[in-house]
């Protein structure tokens, strides 16, 4: 019983860090490829050596990257304490929804109703499929 | 939204569902890693089906960057959520799975999702403020 309860709780926990962390890899990358530009359009005018200079050298990149490892141990961990049929529905729909939020927040994105439907539309289709 | 746009999304879409497959596929022929073995893991490159997993979920990640670079996280993550439907098809067409009726009404509504977002416009359109490090007017958020 006491196992049980701890092992929910672990596995709640870990889902909670990887929508937190997913979400704010997602954002972090966003923001630094916003900052970049359109890397088709530079790399036919730079070439690919550049780009992929300007993608390493930025800080929010790097961040971003790091929090989706951090995500992705997260998971590792929720997987080691719950079922997957829990942890990847509802971590991979959760993250939609906290995505949306972060977007708007922290991207200042014009999340319309449109992209609001949309994101629980999928959101909603991910944990029927994983049912 | 151009041809060469609608590639990218498609290859967010295709490369990780695909990658993921084939690294659990691979991962199955390794067999159980021990934790006191760590070197382990990096022996399991080796095989075959996880060296190309890992090949096209460095596709997949090239793609989505390239995808964030013109288009809104809120545009791409539902837009690129296909993956989950193709995924689906696979196990239902290719090996010959059951797909139970739940999975179906999940199917299409992640596919109602990608529909509503892709008839909308890409990106949010504001004054530009700013050149980028490239020195090309970006659309950086405030």
């Amino acid at each position: 019983m006491i196992k049980h309860a701890i092992s929910n709780l672990n596995g709640w926990l870990a889902i909670l860090a990887v929508v937190l962390s997913s979400s704010a890899g997602d954002v972090l990358l966003s923001r630094a490829m916003k900052q970049i530009g359109d890397l088709g359009q530079m790399r036919r005018r730079r070439g690919l050596f550049f780009v992929g200079l300007l993608i390493v050298r930025n800080r929010y990149f790097l961040l971003g990257v790091a929090c989706m490892t951090l995500a992705f141990y997260s998971l590792l961990y929720g997987l080691s304490w719950n079922n997957v049929s829990l942890i990847g529905p509802a971590a991979a729909s959760l993250t939609f929804v906290a995505n949306a939020i972060a977007a708007r927040i922290f991207l200042h994105e014009h999340v319309d109703r449109r992209r609001w439907t949309a994101a629980l539309l999928v959101a909603a289709g991910v944990v029927l499929m994983a049912l | 939204m151009n041809l060469r746009k609608y590639l990218v999304l498609a290859g967010v879409s295709i490369f990780a569902p695909v990658g993921d497959s084939l690294l659990s596929y691979g991962m199955k022929q390794v067999g159980n890693i021990s934790l006191r073995h760590p070197s382990q893991l990096l022996l399991a490159i080796a095989n075959p089906w996880v060296g190309i997993g890992i090949v096209l979920l460095l596709g997949f990640f090239a793609s989505y960057v390239t995808a964030l670079s013109w288009a809104d996280l809120t545009y791409v993550l539902p837009a690129s959520s296909l993956g989950y439907v193709l995924l689906a098809l696979i196990a239902r067409f290719a090996l010959h799975e059951q797909v139970s009726l739940t999975r179906w009404l999940g199917i299409a509504l992640v596919s109602s999702g990608v529909g509503f977002v892709t008839s909308g416009p890409e990106v949010t359109r504001r004054p530009p403020r700013r050149r980028n490090q490239a020195g090309n007017v970006a659309t950086e958020p405030s």
